[in-house]
Parts: structure tokens; sequence; C-alpha cells
């Protein structure tokens, strides 16, 4: 393996750090570059249960706050157990007596209509997004709302050709499931869930996050535009006891559930006397590896995006970086330098990269790991930007000097912070990317195409992403390895989750 | 005068060797009439914890191998089988069976196992795909053994209930701890015996004999294993779920309440070898 050894081109990279950093911003304030588009927000959401807004049982509401302000958006129904028996009522009902009995070109109708009115309003959700969650503006508007409206435009078309879904058999819907998603790609996760659910023919019980209802309640005003039957999908908004309560519904067939590894456990544990089947998609504690022959601007760039994106609340972001040891200064410099140039601050402002982080309480988290990583000897680098005086923000973290022993290098941080760690040989790097309890993804840098062949099958990881990371499609199947969860989302393997076979 | 017959010390096929439990402890084996036939090795959760570790040891190897080549072994194991019918079918009818259900019962075993042997390098192709992702890059998926996988026999059909159990399982290159039938584990023995000449490297399947109620919490809990399947009760399949939350685990278990039918065409499906696979997708850039 030549390109290890080769001290020339290492030596030469080293030098070449050296250049003037130019970076943009130092000398001048931007101009704010606010998006403008309505978000159409109602002072009060209530549940989607039967096709209807209804006021919660418990009569209850919480408040839905924009973290990048702190300022109220909206109170939110807080469900109880009634309430989720309800909404289960409700989707048994439409299960048996419309769903089920609708030929698949028929299912495939409203979902295709779904995509289209979410892309006809899609500016509009792009904005109560980023309002609602803190993510930057450009990634709503250019990530999360299309990547939404293409997986209810990708699994429509599968709805009358589930005939082959699994070759050799025939399949069936289970009936009613039962849905948790988290907060880090709202409307996202929704559609991630419920377009594959829906296409199979199943009806659902969904609860979004406490942090980030809203795109879900708008996105039952497109249901209701679409004309999709009643009890097809309901909402329910809560906190913690209210996803309880929709994954131990008997009437759930399945549940899937997209959220923490502890909260994964604590949901098989709970449902360990059921027969219920299950998917899971939990946490990762990805490994980013650079090989000394990665395109190195392309890689830095992937690097960024690997860690940056969502604020880091991503659970394939690539929080481990593994470089090449002949490069790390070089890698490390470069990264620093691009890092001084990312622009933190309001979500709304179509120039901002890191938006503002999801919630107070996951802020008081990444705080918490950065301190421990602190403490645990790593060196820390923060760009010194200036954050706005309300709300909840981080700077982009950086930590170097990391063993595979600290606690930053194995515990997933959800936020903007990186470690970084070195290797020497492809196995050592093998060996250090796989040695997690997780298995969710990992990204590969390098020229060579053999030897990302040859990573893409020893990494212990549900994606591989080479010379690029965070890329999604509804055609792509998603999912991990080990304590990253099972089951898959998206392709065709994963309609094989919703479906049983007859 | 007639000869005594040397009679055949039960042991357990673990690691490619042929072991008695580190306990040495032993549950006596009758026949249906109640004669004392032999004495069967009791594993202990030590005996299982050691089986994993062979299983550990063997799957990087096994998982290595060609398709072609685990498919050429798992043939071989039939023609091992083939070639000693009547030991199997006597096996069998030490639990009971009647000589045409044993006979019935070796030959769906045999074929079954000929079925998974020409899998092996099929169901790449029907199960992986490329992907027409809406970017300039490109994207497959495919599949790969899931590692260590944890399997109990049910009490019945001692021989084609395990293997229908085990051959999906390790066709995909994964290796298999199994725990046999404890009310008739005598063909898991001879099983054995027939593993240990088919070519099939030693730690690929480690077969164990005990007693369920010992060793269920060690399957359940042991992080080395990836997966858990097989045939467990309502009770059991509780114990199993809640222990493989830890490591979460992925369990497909059948119901021992509800009477299954080995020799039916559902216990020999591609979804058997799917249900032991992790599928993988890869992303790679297209372009100059």
């Amino acid at each position: 393996m030549p390109t290890l050894l080769n001290k020339k081109r290492s030596a030469s990279s080293l030098r070449r750090q050296a250049a003037p950093a130019l970076i943009f911003g130092d000398l001048w304030a931007y101009d704010p570059a606010p998006e403008t588009a309505d978000p159409k927000l109602k002072t009060r959401y209530e549940l989607f249960i039967g096709g209807k807004f209804v006021a919660p049982a418990s009569g209850q509401y919480f408040d839905s706050i924009n973290p990048a302000n702190e300022q109220k958006l909206a109170e939110i129904a807080h469900a109880n157990t009634a309430d989720v028996a309800a909404a289960y009522r409700a989707a048994k009902k439409a299960y048996e007596q419309t769903w089920s009995r609708l030929p698949g070109r028929e299912r495939a109708k409203y979902l295709f209509r779904i995509a289209r009115l979410l892309q006809d309003r899609a500016r509009e959700f792009a904005v109560a997004e980023t309002m609602d969650g803190g993510k930057p503006i450009k990634e709503s508007r250019d990530f999360d709302v299309p990547m939404a409206a293409a997986h209810f435009f990708y699994h429509a078309g599968w709805a009358d050709k589930l005939e082959y879904v699994a070759p050799g058999r025939r399949v069936a819907p289970l009936g009613v499931v039962g849905q948790v998603i988290p907060w880090n790609f709202p409307l996202l996760m929704l559609a991630w869930k419920i377009a594959p659910a829906l296409a199979m023919g199943n009806c659902v019980v969904i609860k979004p996050a406490e942090t980030t209802s809203i795109t879900a309640l708008k996105l039952a005003e497109i249901f209701q535009d679409a004309g999709l039957p009643a009890g097809v999908v309901n909402i329910v908004t809560g906190f913690g006891d209210t996803g309880a309560a929709v994954m131990a519904h008997p009437l759930a067939a399945k549940v899937a559930f997209t959220g923490s590894t502890e909260v994964g456990k604590i949901i098989m544990r709970s449902l360990a006397g059921t027969n219920k089947k299950m998917t899971m998609e939990l946490g990762g504690k990805a490994a980013n590896i650079i090989f000394d022959d990665a395109p190195l601007d392309q890689a830095i760039e992937g690097i960024v995006n690997g860690i940056f994106f969502n604020q880091g609340h991503v659970c394939c972001a690539g929080s481990r970086l593994l470089v090449h040891e002949p490069i790390a200064a070089t890698v490390l410099a470069k990264l620093k330098q691009r890092m001084r140039t990312l622009r933190v601050g309001d979500p709304l402002d179509k120039n901002t990269d890191i938006g503002a982080i999801n919630s107070k309480a996951q802020l008081a988290t990444i705080k918490r790991l950065v301190a421990v990583g602190v403490k645990e000897g790593a060196a820390l680098y923060q760009p010194d930007c200036v954050l706005p005086a309300k709300g909840f923000y981080f700077r982009p973290t950086v930590f170097s000097g990391v063993s595979m022993s600290h606690r930053i290098a194995r515990e997933e941080i959800f936020g903007p912070v990186l470690s970084v760690l070195t290797f020497r040989t492809v196995d050592e790097a093998i060996e250090k990317a796989n040695n997690t309890a997780y298995g969710l993804s990992a990204g590969v840098w390098t020229d060579k195409g053999s030897r990302i062949l040859k990573l893409a099958a020893e990494l212990k990881a549900g994606v591989v992403w080479a010379n690029t990371y965070n890329k999604f499609d509804p055609a792509s199947p998603f999912g991990g390895y080990k304590e990253s969860g099972f089951g898959r989302e998206g392709g065709r393997q994963g309609l094989l989750d919703y479906c049983q076979f007859v | 005068m007639t000869r005594l017959p040397i009679t055949k010390t039960p042991k357990v096929y673990v690691g490619g060797a042929f072991i008695r439990s580190e306990s040495a402890r032993t549950f006596p084996l009758t026949n249906p009439a109640g004669d004392f036939i032999a004495n069967i090795p009791q594993c202990s959760r030590k005996d299982l914890r050691n089986a994993v570790e062979a299983a550990a040891k063997a799957g990087p190897g096994w998982a290595k191998r060609t398709a072609y080549n685990r498919g050429q072994i798992i043939y071989r194991l039939g023609e091992m089988l083939e070639a000693r019918r009547v030991e199997l079918a006597e096996a069998l009818r030490l639990g009971g069976s009647s000589a045409a259900a044993a006979a019935k019962e070796v030959t769906a075993t045999i074929d079954r196992l000929i079925y998974y042997a020409g899998w092996a390098d099929k169901y790449e192709q029907v199960l992986s795909s490329v992907n027409p992702v809406a970017s300039p890059y490109f994207n497959f998926t495919v599949s790969e053994p899931m590692g260590i996988i944890g399997l109990l026999a049910p009490q019945e059909a001692p021989l084609l209930a395990l293997i229908s159990l085990l051959a999906p399982a390790i066709t995909s290159g994964n290796t298999v701890v199994m725990l046999a039938s404890s009310t008739q584990p005598y063909p898991a023995i001879i099983l054995g015996e027939m593993l240990a000449t088919s070519d099939l490297p030693g730690g690929v399947v480690n077969l164990l004999t005990g007693l369920r109620a010992e060793l269920i919490p060690t399957f359940a809990t042991h992080t080395h294993l990836r997966a858990l399947g097989g045939v467990a009760n309502r009770v059991e399949q509780a114990a199993l779920k809640l222990g493989a939350a830890e490591s979460v685990k992925r369990v497909g278990l059948f119901s021992a309440e509800q009477p299954i039918n080995w020799f039916s065409s559902e216990h020999q499906s591609v979804d058997a070898l799917r249900a032991y696979l992790e599928f993988k997708t890869v992303w790679h850039p297209m372009g100059g």
C-alpha cells in the first residue's frame, strides 16, 4: 500500500497549511437575509384523530417554542392514554372499513396527492420546520421538505406493485402500526414512517416529538386536503407518556421507533411479553475515515457536512473522524479554517450554516459531554463566532487527540461536536471504526476504488458513504447494525418491515 | 457367545471438537420403553459461552468463504447425511418415531439441506438491489451475515427442525450456537458427527444438549449473539426478548404453543435466509 508510506506527499501537505487564511466575514458584517414566507401557524394545535382535529381528553396543552429565540409558537395538545386509545380505534376502523379494502392503485393516488400538495406548500412548511426545530432554513428548504415529499412520491408507486416486494411470496399489511419519531427531522421522519406503512396498506398512529409537533399537524391539513380517508393516519402529540401509550397499545400490530438507543431498549423491554413486530432506528457514533489519498478539499466539506449538518442532530452523523496519520495535521488545520467560516445563528437566515440546538435540554446534554471531553484531556477547538443572545446555540466544536476510550469517542453527543482520532493502517481504521456498540453508518474518503470496496465490506454499518456523507433517498434503504437498531427504511427492503406473508 | 456391542458415549459438537459438558453433568437418555440408552451431556452456561467463543472465532473465515464454496460444503453435509440415513433414522426412533416417520423425517431433512445448499450463491441476487437515487451516486444494497446466531430447537422433529433452523443461518455465512431438543437430543449428537466430516469448518455450527430453562437466560443476554431464533413458549419468549433488549438483538421466534409442520414448504424459503442478514447500503459518487 504505497500511499500509506508516502512521506514526501505528507510533508508537502504539511507545508501547504502555512498559507494565510482568508476568512469571509472577518472584516465585515453580513447583512441579514431572512426567509420571509408565512409559515401559517395556528395558535393552538389539536390532536388529529379520525380525520379531524380534536381536543385532547386530557384537556391539557403544552407550549411549543422556537429554539432560536425561545418565543412561544403555538400550544400543542397533550394526548393521554384515552386519546391514544381513540386514535387506535379510529385507525382500526379505517383499516377494516376503508384502507385495507382499497385497491393498491387507489392507495397510490392518495400518496401521490400528498406528495404533490406538500410540494405546493414547500416553502411554508420549510419555514414552519425551521421555526419549530431550529434547523437552518437552507436545510429545511433544500432537504427536509423536498425529501419528505419524495418519500410519499416514491412509496406511492409501490402501493399497486407489492407482488414485487418479496419474490415468491404474497404480502399483506399488518394492520395498525404505532410509530414514534424524534425531533431532529420532524417532517421527514414522519414521511419515512407513514409513506411505506400506507403504501403497504397499514393504518398509522404516530407521535411526533414534543418539541417538534407543528409540521406533523400541518401535514394533517394536507391529509385532509388530499381526501385521505379518516383514520388512516392519526397524530397524537405529547411527551414520553404519550409515546409509551402508542408503543404499548394492544391494537398495534407493529411498532416503529426512531430515537435514542437508550429509549429503544426501554421499548424493547416493555414489549418483551408481546408478539408485536418492531423496527428500531436508534443511535450512532459513525466513523468518517479519511485516507491520505483522499481529495482533501472535498473531504473537508464532507467532514463538515457529516458532523455539522442539522447542528449534528443526526443519528448517522460522522461524529468520529478517523484521519490517516500522515495527513492528520493538515486535515485538522484545514478543518479548523473551514469551521471559522461557518455561520452560526438565526436559522431563518438563508446564509446560516448552523442553526439553533433543538431544546434547552439537548443543549445541556451537549455542554455536559463537551465538558467531559475537556476533562478527559482532549484538545478542544471552537471558532470565535458570536452567538445570538436569546435561544439555544452551540459553537461548532472539534476535539483532537481523542482516543477510543474517551467518552466523546463512544457516546452519542447529538450535537455539533466532532472527535478526531488517527490511524496508521487500513486494518487499524476498520478496527477502530467497528469498535463501538453502534453500527448505523460510516464514511470513507479515498481515491482508491478497491479500498472503498474493501472498507464498504468490512465496516459494520447499515449505510456506507464513499467520498460523500449524509446522503439520503427514498429508494435507498437506511438502518443500522448492532445497537443502532434493526429494520430498514426506504427502498424495497424497507417495505418488508411493514408487511406479513400470507 | 454373543458379542457385547460397543456403546457410544454421546458428546456434543462444539468448536469442531466432541466434548462433554465442562460441568461433567449428564442426563439419561432412554428409549420409548424406558430402557437406559446413554448419558447425554447437560451443557452449562459456561459451555454456552465457550460455544459462542468458538462461533466467534469461526465467523469471519466462514463469512469470507465464497458463496459457491459454502453451497458446496452444505451440499457435502447433505451427502454425509444421505450416507448415514439408517443411523439417523435409528436416532429418531429412540424418540418414539415409527420406522416410516423416521425415514420421512430423514428424507425431508436431507432435501432441506440440498435446498439451502442451492440458495448459497443465489439469495444475494434476489434480496439485494441497485437503487435509483435522485442524485449522482451509484447506490446499492447488499446483504451481510449478522454474525453469531443463537437457535433453540423445538422438542419435536428433532432432526428436521434442527436443520430447518440451522441451514439458512449458516448458508449466508453466519455461525450458530444451537440448543437441541432436550427430550430428543440424540439426533443432534449424531448430526454433530456428520458436521465434523462435512468440510464445515469447526465452530460454524455448535450444538449443545441440555436443559432449556438453564440455558435460555444466557441465550437471552449474551451480547455476542446478534440474533435469536427457533421455537420458544410464551414464558421463554418473554425472557428472551427482555434479555435481547440489552444489546438490541434481533429476535424471531416461532411459538411453541402452535403446532408447527416442519415438513411444510413454509419452512424452506429465502425469507429464512433474510432473517439472519443485515442489509448494507453503499453510496459511491459517479463522475469523472
